[in-house]
């Protein structure tokens, strides 16, 4: 069997994927449950509950609050506490809808059944519906960006869609969590792949899952066999594989150029295996996104596993369930440890794109000592984008904005694998982060004072 | 109750370190360092030892008492310039010069820079020419192999490369006759008992050092190949052309080009960082240690046509840049 991966860079973190055949549980219902409004890129939701309403399981409560946003729906029933700022997992104090749980009383919508629903079976399912359907259903990409999904599923005019790749690569160390929903829901992955290709009018799906998880290939390989539309692609395990274009690379081997392109340039829409879940939900079972698969672990956690989520549980509550924090200095993560943020506080709650809680405890929990650069272009290697890390870093630093722009500091992904790689322990992604930040800042102020300008030149 | 430990990404770090790359080439300097002391017996162990002792006391010193730095002995990097600064220097060296040369290496070629990583010429290669250009006599009388017992007092000979150089100079092939061939080049074992630096003396110890470099991915294969062939291919063809030219053969296994291509070009700090850099830089190292060993006045080019490299090392790398993802066509 040939193996694809993709062509530039990467490294080999440990797997530590020790929660990996631990099947499911539901987690146990929150007492408060925490919805902040910006869970997605783009703008934050507008709130459309207030202090005192009741909401039920899958009641819409806060609203898209622009073109780039998503609906947020309740995932408890009971009463709307208030509407406060909390600690978010960014570490920033930001606005979030607080309900106090009471029952379990779901929206009469929601079909709860386990019945599969094929596409086959729902010819009445336009593209245009599909698309409408999970756009009201608040479905953003599931693996941890959190882009709101109905906006890659209608591309620019000027790109044309020839296949969907779905992310079953799970590259992150530590997180299990698409992996067991690839086990447990085969058969809705199978059928949001299928809607996600009806949606963008394209005949060819691929699901790319790297070899270390052998199971989830043959089963996928086993109930897409039938179909030729559907191709599964083994991959090479290698980091960042699960990243947009470093997928696209591996699966249909086209490079997605250097920004603003977008992957569907080359053709290829990206979602994740737990956005196809979402997607088949909304559109076959008309259940908003309010939960999903989130990995708690950690190797000193004693009892880790897998959960299925209510969102706005906190971290803190899920810890405890699982054992609670170890001994020693620890470091909470909301995603896994190569881009995983690190929590300031336990009562962070479970959102979109939590797919991982995962503990690092005592010497894991604290960087290493920081050393001279000895110039030994690991880093460069290492990248999976073809940049310099240690000059991006160097001129971050020195704030040399305009040398950091034409290097291309703004094709980075901050997946982390220079500073993984490096042997002095450097922050090359520290300062690489601030610096693309600010060049960001540059050329949308650029942009923006261009349009200006024109919008002059026409008065 | 610890604390909550809260920092931005990534989480998680391999296992390399600096001190893993610096033991990993003082571990394979080990087979050249072991072969040396069989041919060159004590001579090679007071040069060597004295050497590591200096730098690494120089090393000490200077960041303590000049520098008000932490110092930092313990990352290894002064090991590797005393052992590479030792076996470049002749057998039979006094032990004030070779304290002079540790002196030069890590004071002025990396200290006087900031330190590790911070110094543009290899700091072993700034001590050995320093020497060779100041006390060019005793730098270049080259003790014979086999003299285990001996040390200031060693009977010296021709070196295969000062062989070569004479064939040159007095335009006659026959001379080359007395050059060994490449098998006992390969082991060091010369019937003649010429031979030349304490670490260049066996060619076959070097390249299982490289091997095990390679294993453990402290360094790429580009700089060393990149040499190697050039000087083979350069040579080969002005053998072909003119037979006061040796062959390739014997060129690329004689002198210090195994030692130079292997542990001196490839210093981390002061070869370029893309592995297309570190071709060109490979390349042009081969072509000048070919010049300097035919038409220039030493036997030996190796140390300066490294030393000339490290000077255009920023310069390859400002201009010579990876490919960017999304350059790098589909391929069929």
């Amino acid at each position: 069997m040939k193996l694809h991966t993709f062509r530039i860079g990467g490294v080999h973190p440990d797997d530590h994927k020790l929660t990996a055949e631990i099947p499911t549980k539901k987690a146990e219902l929150p007492k408060k449950a925490i919805f902040p409004l910006s869970q997605h890129i783009g703008a934050p939701a507008k709130p459309v509950v207030k202090r005192g309403d009741k909401v039920k399981v899958g009641t819409l409560i806060a609203e898209a609050g622009g073109f780039v946003s998503a609906p947020i729906f309740s995932s408890v029933s009971g009463t709307v506490e208030k509407i406060d700022n909390v600690i978010d997992a960014t570490g920033y104090l930001k606005p979030a809808i607080i309900v106090n749980v009471d029952g379990d009383e779901w929206e009469e919508s929601i079909d709860r059944s386990d019945k599969l629903e094929t596409v086959e079976s729902h010819p009445e399912l336009t593209p245009e519906e599909i698309i409408s359907r999970v756009k009201n259903a608040g479905v953003t990409g599931m693996g941890g960006a959190g882009f709101p999904t109905f906006i890659k599923l209608t591309p620019p005019p000027t790109t044309k869609a020839e296949c969907v790749i779905i992310n079953g690569v799970e590259c992150e160390p530590y997180i299990t969590a698409d992996y067991r929903l690839m086990l447990e829901h085969t058969d809705e992955i199978i059928q949001g792949l299928y809607l996600l290709m009806k949606a963008v009018k394209v005949e060819k799906g691929y699901i790319g899952i790297e070899d270390n998880k052998p199971k989830a290939i043959e089963i996928f390989e086993q109930k897409t066999a039938g179909d030729p539309r559907i191709e599964i692609v083994p991959l090479k395990k290698k980091y960042p594989q699960g990243g947009e274009k470093q997928l696209v690379d591996a699966v249909i081997n086209r490079q997605v150029p250097a920004p603003p392109a977008i992957p569907v340039n080359v053709g290829a829409i990206v979602q994740n295996v737990g956005t196809a879940f979402a997607v088949y939900q909304a559109v076959m079972k008309n259940k908003p996104l309010f939960e999903r698969y989130t990995t708690v672990t950690g190797l000193q956690v004693k009892n880790p596993g897998n959960f299925l989520v209510r969102m706005g549980t906190t971290f803190g509550q899920l810890i405890d369930y699982c054992g609670g924090l170890p001994e020693g200095d620890n470091k909470v993560l909301a995603g896994g440890p190569m881009m995983g943020k690190s929590v300031a506080s336990l009562d962070v709650p479970v959102c979109k794109g939590t797919n991982s809680i995962t503990v690092l405890t005592g010497a894991d929990a604290h960087r290493k000592k920081v050393q001279n650069c000895i110039r030994c272009g690991k880093c460069v290697s290492a990248c999976p984008m073809g940049l310099e890390p240690y000059l991006l870093a160097t001129l971050s630093a020195a704030q040399e904005w305009e040398r950091l722009e034409s290097e291309d500091v703004t094709s980075c992904i901050s997946c982390g694998s220079c500073q993984f790689t490096c042997p002095a322990h450097r922050p090359l992604l520290d300062n690489i982060t601030f610096g693309k930040g600010h060049v960001m800042g540059i050329i949308k102020a650029r942009i923006a004072k261009a349009k200006a300008e024109a919008a002059k030149a026409k008065a | 109750m610890g604390k909550l430990v809260v920092s931005l990404s990534p989480h998680a770090h391999g296992t390399d370190t600096v001190e893993r790359n610096m033991f990993g080439v003082v571990i394979a300097l080990i087979p050249a360092l072991l072969v040396s002391f069989l041919y060159f017996g004590l001579g090679s162990v007071v040069v060597c030892l004295t050497s590591v002792a200096a730098c690494m006391f120089f090393e000490w010193a200077i960041s303590k008492y000049m520098l008000s730095q932490e110092p930092s002995l313990t990352d290894g990097s002064a090991i590797v310039t005393g052992l590479l600064l030792g076996m470049n220097l002749p057998s039979n060296l006094p032990l004030w010069i070779i304290i002079i040369g540790a002196l030069v290496a890590i004071g002025v070629g990396k200290m006087s820079f900031g330190g590790l990583g911070h110094n543009p010429f290899n700091p072993a290669l700034v001590g050995r020419c320093f020497l060779l250009v100041s006390f060019p006599a005793q730098m270049t009388s080259w003790p014979l192999i086999g003299q285990l017992g001996k040390y200031s007092d060693a009977v010296t000979g021709a070196t295969p490369l000062s062989i070569m150089k004479t064939a040159i100079k007095t335009n006659d092939p026959s001379v080359l006759n007395s050059v060994p061939d490449a098998l006992h080049l390969l082991l060091g074992n010369n019937p003649t008992g010429g031979a030349g630096t304490i670490g260049e003396v066996c060619a076959l110890a070097l390249i299982l050092g490289l091997c095990f470099m390679l294993w453990r991915k402290i360094i790429t294969w580009h700089i060393p190949v990149a040499i190697i062939a050039t000087v083979f291919v350069f040579s080969g063809l002005l053998h072909l052309a003119n037979p006061v030219y040796a062959n390739p053969l014997t060129v690329i296994l004689s002198g210090g080009l195994m030692l130079g291509a292997i542990f001196m070009a490839t210093d981390y700090v002061t070869s370029p960082m893309t592995h297309k850099g570190q071709i060109i830089y490979g390349v042009c190292i081969g072509f000048l240690t070919v010049v300097i060993r035919n038409w220039g006045s030493y036997p030996e080019g190796m140390s300066f046509a490294i030393l000339i490299m490290n000077g255009f090392t920023p310069l390859i790398n400002y201009y010579v840049k990876p490919k960017r993802f999304g350059e790098v066509p589909a391929k069929k």
